[in-house]
């Protein structure tokens, strides 16, 4: 036991402490422990009162075993019965009891409550200061809500010690931070901004954390603090070393106020008064100057402090990013801490360089350290140091050092840690994409990245290579033979075997002619690897066989008898055993020439945002990476494959699906899925591939994974629409005409029409024979349609035919291509028909859909809308309140707005309202209209054609029963039908 | 910062603040997986690590580790400066501190720690300013406070 016992010994106390300490085992100690629960139990129960000295030693005892990791049931009341006590050690314990020990229970916060309600009263600044402790220690949203409105009082009455203030500030930051709708500042803003300029260093410390969080949430609100903060950081910059007393630490004048002034400036933009600019500017420079002063102390701490404020002053020179010369200046004296011998220098430099190289003004001057930062890479002894050179390296990387990095850093991945190999297998393929001036060295580079780190080779890095290969047709045949080489490797990557047997089943052809790669040698080499793969890349290589005997018909024989053999075709796994069906089937009944259509080149992808750097965006969270690359997005114009969006891009955009309004998130790419649906730019194939059986409700470009591989692979691979669509199928009979005129369209089409605005999905039609299901799906300008018809009855309805007209002018405007559909019906039975859409520019009415079928002889003859309206070729269009407004009152011209008051005619209900404005296919914006009751929306017709934006405003009137609608668009007659349609919606 | 931890070399947890409500669920794993991590780095290693989402800032002391978890935007070397200033203040209090001064009046530790540090910022980094709160307190020790008269003596 210590001699030390200041204040008072809790003897008993200290003996139970020393008890648990003599414990030889886990179990003793858990004994020890139960017994003293016992013993307190007892006394807490016992008829005899406790005095408060006993009440303390106990509830103190039950903090320990707490603390030690024990539960601790009861013992609350007590503490809460000390809170009242007068004794002040009483008191203190048991608010730490209770700071330590939330409870929940509604009673006894009530007497806590009460207690802290006196104390902040008394006067006693000593209690006012426990109470405020533990409200800030609890922190909960009871407590705010009891105490919030009473603390700001504290905090700037004139009358307040300076010690309670201090705690009055935190406290009140504490509660902000986990209620701040209960938090409100109003009318004490200004005299709380004013703390800055407090005579007393503790409470502009305080104050300081309580201003900036406020800030950071209400910048107008308090931007006054700008001024405020430079004068005094400017004051305490210029002090000597010794003025500030007991605030100079280690030779460093307020260290911590100066940090926290500096990180208050950073949650503005640089100061518009000139003067405070100057001032602050000046500051910066003496930071800086005085960071190369020779130190004043040997100590840790001096340096420490001092560097702490050069970092943070850093920092806000980098948020600026307005001065050149402080950029760079900052750039060089971190410079010197790249070599400096205190490691944690070292990583601060690195890290804070990372940022500094995103900057235009001094991304030149980080380069010139690359040497530096490659031997830290190499040398570093702490793995979190080596981390951040690998990201210095990564953010510093341009068209100039790109290859003499992504050499180093796959150099440094054979011996890289473990925790950090895929991040850099991600970077290292993000920097080859990036700045690869010629791709036959971006498919070297991502080659040997498997080769060296294979494991940590993502699915995404090879869906990424192979997207890149497919895309550019001079790569494809360098692709085929470096792929092939490096195949022969013994023992391969079955990454490897993944790129490998893709590359090859679509550009074996390309080294075909080579007798040392010639078509059975290729296959043979892929079938070597075969049987030590995994299912999903067995699958893969049957799907590259089946492309082989396209390619080159001499190897069917021999894929065939692999395909017959029992392995496969008999193979446990459903997937390959019907891959080997399938594949054996579609070789030996297609023509050649169904057989090279279905097998065609795979179509180019979309350029987006590269799905890896997606991926390396999740793994750090996002923001991390996006600044940086968002900054290089600018300064690397001309990038080869359109890594990053670039922000007003509306093709970015419009890659994003129509059908189903997606966030905004989804924009970023963040989805890894969403980059590689394949759009193929023939008009006759539309939106996901035509033998895709991807249920048309579902999203075209799968949402999950698997949506990912199965959208990558060739359009074979879904084996079921094989069937279905097959060459069986393809050249039945288109319908057959029959000789009556179509009806017209039914009295209560158009209402159906209705519908079908704001959703894709639905019933269209029905009678006592058919039902008519819906289900499209839209993407930019194209559609597709799938439509089901049921029969209601028990007998065949035959001569099934339907067709579809645009009278008038809709025949220019819109592309409508039926498919044809089975001429019988049978009894119960549901025939499904596609429609392919095409907008080719801005239209009006609907396309009609005529059916005809006779049923028992008699001739149905039915004319319906096809549900196609405008709004169906919506792109989403996300903007801030800003650019918004900014848009709408570009389109200010009379012929440029509709605009309609109606009753409602359904009930006025928020939510289905939000859902109806989604379905309608434009971006609902939140928080831009400054009426929350009001509705805002923006979006961008694709048509062939042209674009056309459009901005929607829906102001519901609850007590009126009526909604005014606003439309804007570039195009008069878009604003009118959209008002029109939309008018019959609410 | 979200919170501070001391433990021994042993894996002993002696003191632990937490400034943002957590399960004591979570705080467990969160503390038995924070010990590992730091107690595996090797004396020369830096004093940051990147740990979940956020900034862990550590210092050994003697046996005991003394380990904030900052945010993202905080200083690293305020943080590492936050410990010393801690430190100095327990050595200050108790007279060149150990790791038993703590076991055994762990309650002094959490208030002088609370006269330094709420809610996770700093209240006053003076040492003269935390150190007369404290000892106001101990000589309020048993001293009844109820009446004015009292409690003025010894303001």
């Amino acid at each position: 036991m210590p001699a030390v016992s200041k204040g008072d010994g809790m003897r008993g106390l200290a003996v139970f402490i020393s008890d648990i300490r003599n414990c030889k085992s886990k179990e003793a100690e858990i004994k020890r422990i139960n017994k003293e629960l016992a013993n307190i139990r007892s006394k807490f129960k016992g008829d005899k009162a406790l005095d408060g000295y006993s009440k303390k030693k106990y509830v103190c005892k039950l903090l320990f075993i707490f603390l030690l990791g024990h539960d601790i049931d009861f013992g609350h009341m007590e503490a809460v019965n000390l809170l009242s006590s007068n004794k002040y050690t009483e008191k203190q314990i048991g608010y730490l009891f209770i700071s330590v020990l939330v409870n929940s229970n509604s009673e006894l916060i009530r007497l806590i409550n009460n207690a802290i309600k006196n104390d902040l009263s008394s006067r006693n600044p000593t209690f006012m200061c426990l109470a405020l402790h533990c409200i800030a220690n609890v922190g909960s949203r009871e407590m705010a809500e009891a105490f919030a409105g009473e603390i700001p009082r504290i905090l700037v009455a004139g009358d307040t010690m300076d010690s309670v203030k201090q705690s009055a500030a935190l406290c009140l930051l504490r509660l902000y931070r986990t209620s701040p709708d209960l938090v409100l500042m109003g009318e004490w803003t200004s005299r709380v901004v004013h703390l800055l300029n407090d005579q007393h260093m503790g409470v502009v410390t305080a104050a300081i954390s309580l201003i900036t969080c406020l800030s950071q949430k209400n910048p107008e609100e308090f931007k006054t603090c700008v001024s405020l903060a430079v004068s005094r950081l400017s004051r305490i910059v210029s002090s000597a070393s010794t003025d500030l007393q007991d605030y100079t630490y280690y030779f460093v004048p307020a260290p911590w106020l100066s940090c926290k002034l500096l990180r208050l400036l950073q949650c503005y933009p640089p100061p518009e008064d000139g003067a405070v600019k100057g001032r602050l500017v000046e500051c910066l420079e003496t930071i800086l100057n005085k960071a190369q002063e020779p130190p004043k102390s040997k100590k840790v701490q001096h340096s420490n402090a001092k560097n702490a404020i050069l970092f943070e002053a850093i920092a806000l020179i980098i948020h600026y990013d307005s001065e050149p010369n402080l950029l760079v200046r900052a750039c060089n004296q971190l410079g010197q801490f790249l070599q400096h011998r205190e490691t944690n220098l070292r990583y601060l430099a690195l890290e804070s360089m990372c940022t500094l190289a995103s900057s235009e003004f001094s991304h030149e001057a980080v380069k010139t350290h690359i040497e530096t930062v490659i031997n830290a890479l190499k040398t570093e002894r702490d793995v979190s140091v080596r981390q951040r050179a690998a990201d210095l390296l990564y953010a510093m990387c341009d068209r100039s050092n790109a290859k003499q990095i992504v050499a180093e850093m796959l150099s440094y991945l054979e011996t890289a840690d473990y925790s950090i190999r895929e991040e850099m297998v991600l970077k290292v393929a993000i920097l080859a994409e990036k700045y690869a001036v010629d791709y036959s060295w971006y498919v070297d580079t991502i080659l040997n990245l498997i080769r060296i780190a294979g494991d940590y080779v993502s699915e995404e890095v090879w869906y990424r290579v192979i997207q890149i290969v497919i895309n550019r047709d001079d790569v494809q045949g360098y692709a085929a033979k470096t792929v092939f080489e490096a195949l022969q490797a013994p023992a391969c990557h079955e990454n490897m075997v993944k790129v490998g047997g893709y590359i090859l089943g679509e550009f074996g052809n390309l080294i075909a002619g080579d007798p040392r790669s010639s078509p059975l040698v290729q296959f043979n080499l892929l079938h070597s690897k075969f049987h030590l793969c995994s299912v999903p890349t067995r699958a893969l290589l049957l799907s590259a066989y089946i492309k082989f005997i396209n390619l080159f018909p001499e190897t069917k024989p021999t894929i065939q008898e692999v395909l017959r053999c029992d392995s496969q075709i008999r193979n446990s796994d459903v997937e390959l055993q019907q891959r080997a069906v399938e594949y054996l089937k579609l070789s030996s009944i297609a023509s050649t020439d169904v057989l090279a259509t279905v097998l065609e080149e795979m179509p180019p992808f979309p350029e987006r945002e590269s799905s890896i750097l997606a991926k390396l965006k999740k793994k750090k969270g996002p923001g991390a990476v996006s600044g940086n690359e968002l900054e290089e997005g600018k300064r690397e114009g001309g990038e080869l494959n359109g890594a990053g969006e670039r922000p007003g891009d509306s093709s970015a955009i419009g890659a994003s699906n129509a059908s189903t309004p997606s966030p905004s998130a989804d924009l970023l790419g963040l989805r890894s899925a969403a980059p590689v649906s394949a759009a193929p730019p023939s008009a006759g194939s539309l939106l996901v591939d035509v033998f895709s059986e991807a249920g048309p409700a579902a999203p075209a470009a799968g949402a999950n994974d698997d949506g990912f591989l199965r959208d990558l692979e060739p359009p074979t691979e879904s084996s079921d629409s094989l069937l279905a669509e097959g060459p069986g199928d393809s050249d039945s009979a288109p319908p057959s005409v029959v000789s009556e005129d179509p009806a017209p369209p039914l009295p209560e089409s158009d209402e159906l029409l209705n519908k079908f605005v704001c959703k894709n999905n639905g019933v269209l039609f029905e009678n006592q024979l058919l039902q008519i299901g819906v289900k499209s799906e839209y993407r930019q300008n194209l559609g597709r349609m799938y439509l089901f018809y049921g029969n209601k009855t028990s007998v065949q309805f035959v001569n099934f035919t339907t067709t579809v007209s645009c009278p008038g002018e809709l025949q220019s405007q819109l592309n409508v291509q039926l498919k044809p559909v089975d001429p019988l019906v049978e009894g119960g039975a549901q025939v499904q028909q596609v429609i392919n859409i095409e907008c080719l520019t801005v239209f009006s009415d609907a396309p009609l859909l005529n059916i005809k079928f006779r049923y028992g002889g008699a001739l149905q003859n039915l004319t319906l809308k096809l549900p196609v309206a405008i709004n169906k070729f919506f792109q989403p269009t996300e903007m801030s309140s800003h650019d918004f407004f900014q848009r709408w009152k570009q389109l200010s011209q009379p012929q440029q707005e509709a605009q309609k008051i109606f009753k409602a005619n359904h009930a006025m209900d928020t939510e289905v309202l939000k859902a109806k404005l989604l379905g309608l296919g434009t971006a609902l914006l939140e928080k831009v209209d400054p009426n929350p009751d009001n509705f805002v929306c923006a979006g961008v017709i694709q048509t062939k054609a042209q674009q056309v934006g459009c901005l929607l405003r829906l102001e519901p009137n609850a007590q009126a029963q009526m909604y005014r609608l606003t439309l804007r668009s570039s195009k008069d007659t878009v604003a009118k039908r959209l008002c029109e349609l939309l008018a019959e919606q609410f | 910062m979200r919170f501070m931890l001391l433990f021994s070399r042993q894996g002993k947890l002696r003191l632990q603040k937490w400034y943002t409500a957590t399960a004591e669920r979570d705080k467990k794993k969160m503390v038995r997986e924070l010990m590992q991590v730091v107690l595996a780095r090797k004396p020369k290693m830096c004093s940051f690590l990147e740990w979940r989402d956020l900034k862990i800032v550590y210092k050994r002391y003697a046996s005991l580790y003394f380990c904030c978890a900052v945010e993202e935007q905080d200083n690293e070397l305020i943080t590492l400066e936050v410990i010393h200033r801690f430190v100095e203040l327990l050595d200050k209090y108790f007279g060149s501190v150990c790791e038993l001064d703590i076991i055994f009046n762990f309650e002094k530790a959490y208030f002088i720690l609370d006269e330094f540090l709420m809610g996770g910022e700093i209240q006053d980094t003076s040492k003269k300013g935390v150190l007369k709160a404290i000892e106001q307190a101990d000589l309020l020790q048993e001293v009844d406070v109820s009446s004015p008269k009292s409690f003025f003596l010894f303001k």
